[in-house]
């Protein structure tokens, strides 16, 4: 199933059961998957037209009266546009809003450099209050809606709104702050969050046979990030990859380095290195930015070459 | 409420100089031209409950214009909410009155502001949710004319009339001066009156906002307007630092400036007509 019908579904559950969970779009409900809740749901469902910095406090003023707001646009314009909007209306006021961003990174593809938001985890990271998800596949996704509806507080979550292979089994259980080892290894520990996740784990299959055992660890949640666990993994292992669509200042591998700034342990970045997208197709853009299989192959090998 | 709105004024205009005087520097001038529309809300308009503070479905006054904190702050002390004391903390390390209005640090205010536009469209958002809830809430907000240059308050304009919130009545604090200079010469936002009829809302022009019968009278003309299908705009012609004449003076240099506990008091004696 597509990422967004998933989101979509989970959200309908959500309205179903609590009149207050309302949804805001700002003309990009089709984009998100939320279109056809509209008719189903006409008194939790409100589009304010391309005036994302409007929906965002709005979302707070709502909040303030006890409703519990989804917002939701491509990743540029739910974050770098109303940057001031997320961090006073928002963070700074505590509303309990929940930011949703789609087409992250790369997977914006044809919508080009401008709707290519490489900074987005970056820009919610350094404001203070907001957790920043980023879901792999339909199963962690459905798992972890009613997680971030219950949760009183906001959220920022980065949705791929396509189909993504499944790595998670069917009875997978979701701890928003807890990061889940996918496979354990001693050698290398691999830190992935959303879309490269399963190619991490074809990685771990491809070391294998090179004798080497890697650990690959999703880390769905990157602020608060699940500290016990990046640096238990680091220590067992001694070498750490991240994995990221994002750029590699700002997003995951910040992190990750913050969380092991006092651990004597090498850190090698896959990601995008400090530049602004483009136009073309997944794998075109994979190639173009240096975020192929083999270079992440290279990147795993270097990491194991700093040890 | 049984009370003389003029004796109020005074009453709020004096704390104001008092909470500021005492700190020595603020946003003295945007404060002083609020005081009769804060006065009006509070003491005569608005369904409230001190001692209720989180009342439910009370009327709520979201102050966009974040700066007129201590505006706010003096009328809600004068009102009973908190004891007049506490005025004397503002801006404070540790305070619960900070320069901008803060819902999670003061009794009585009800929407964080101070981030120019964003307050407007929060009472947008308030609104929406006051009618969904059905609970016969009016919504009250005043922006600022400097504050009016943001794009946020015309976008929170344009939606608030396409869904027919006229629960919403909101006021423009048009003293015309913003820290620039005159609000003409940095980038006019006139004409005001039309702009609001064009995005679809009532608008009431009122042509002295510092006349607290003529202010009055526009509130009770706005809520002539509830459940009418539109959200209403009540331009309010002030004057920045209206009370204190040096203060006045001082045009856009009294949008944040320095004042000494002396002059301070000087002010109140020139506000209680002892001067």
């Amino acid at each position: 199933m597509e990422m967004r019908a998933v989101y979509a579904q989970c959200l309908a559950e959500m309205m179903e059961q609590d009149k207050h969970v309302c949804v805001l779009d700002a003309d990009l409900s089709k984009a998100s998957g939320t279109r056809n809740l509209y008719e189903r749901f006409p008194r939790q469902m409100f589009d304010c037209g391309v005036a994302e910095q409007n929906m965002a406090s709005i979302a707070a003023g709502l909040s303030s009266y006890g409703f519990k707001p989804w917002i939701e646009s491509f990743t540029p314009f739910a974050t770098r546009r109303i940057c001031d909007q997320i961090a006073i209306s928002i963070s700074y006021a505590k509303s309990n809003v929940k930011i949703v961003g789609t087409d992250p990174g790369i997977s914006a593809e044809l919508n080009g450099g401008t709707h290519m938001s490489l900074e987005d985890i970056g820009v919610v990271r350094s404001i203070p209050g907001i957790v920043i998800f980023e879901p792999v596949d339909e199963v962690q996704l459905r798992a972890a809606m009613p997680v971030l509806g219950a949760y009183q507080g906001p959220v920022y979550m980065r949705l791929f709104r396509k189909v993504q292979p499944v790595v998670f089994p069917e009875d997978y259980q979701f701890d928003l702050f807890k990061a889940d080892t996918l496979r354990e290894g001693k050698d290398l520990s691999i830190f992935v969050s959303g879309m490269f996740t399963k190619d991490c784990l074809d990685l771990a299959e491809t070391m294998k046979a090179e004798g080497v055992d890697a650990e690959v660890i999703n880390v769905h949640t990157i602020k608060p990030i699940d500290r016990e666990t990046v640096i238990a993994s680091a220590r067992k292992t001694g070498a750490v990859l991240t994995v990221e669509n994002h750029n590699v200042i700002g997003g995951l591998h910040s992190a990750v380095v913050e969380a092991l700034a006092r651990e004597k342990v090498p850190v090698v970045a896959f990601g995008v290195q400090d530049r602004f997208g483009e136009v073309g197709k997944t794998p075109y853009l994979r190639k173009a930015m240096g975020l192929t299989q083999e270079d992440l192959l290279a990147k795993a090998r270097e990491a194991l070459s700093l040890k | 409420m049984n009370c003389d709105l003029k004796e109020i004024c005074k009453d709020i205009r004096c704390d104001i100089m008092t909470t500021i005087g005492h700190l020595g520097v603020g946003h003295i001038g945007g404060c002083l031209s609020v005081v009769e529309v804060l006065a009006v809300l509070y003491f005569q308009e608005m369904n409230i409950d001190p001692k209720q503070p989180k009342m439910p479905g009370r009327d709520r006054l979201i102050c966009s214009k974040g700066h007129a904190g201590p505006a706010v702050y003096a009328t809600l002390a004068n009102r009973g909410y908190f004891d007049k004391a506490e005025l004397l903390t503002l801006n404070q390390g540790g305070t619960h009155l900070p320069s901008h209005c803060d819902m999670n640090l003061t009794t009585g205010i009800d929407m964080t502001t101070g981030s120019l536009g964003q307050g407007f469209s929060c009472a947008v958002g308030v609104a929406l949710g006051s009618k969904l809830e059905q609970d016969g809430a009016t919504i009250y907000t005043i922006i600022g004319d400097g504050e009016s240059q943001e794009g946020q308050i015309w976008e929170a304009a344009m939606f608030a009339a396409a869904k027919g919130l006229d629960n919403l009545i909101a006021f423009t604090d048009y003293n015309k001066l913003q820290i620039d200079g005159p609000v003409a010469q940095v980038n006019d936002v006139a004409p005001l009156a039309e702009k609001w009829a064009a995005f679809g809302w009532n608008v009431i022009d009122v042509e002295d906002g510092n006349d607290v019968e003529l202010v009055s009278e526009a509130v009770k003309h706005a809520k002539l307007g509830l459940g009418g299908g539109k959200p209403t705009m009540v331009i309010l012609n002030t004057k920045k630092g209206c009370g204190v004449k040096w203060i006045e003076d001082l045009g856009a240099g009294n949008h944040n400036c320095n004042i000494s506990e002396e002059q301070a008091k000087a002010a109140i004696a020139e506000i209680r007509g002892e001067a």
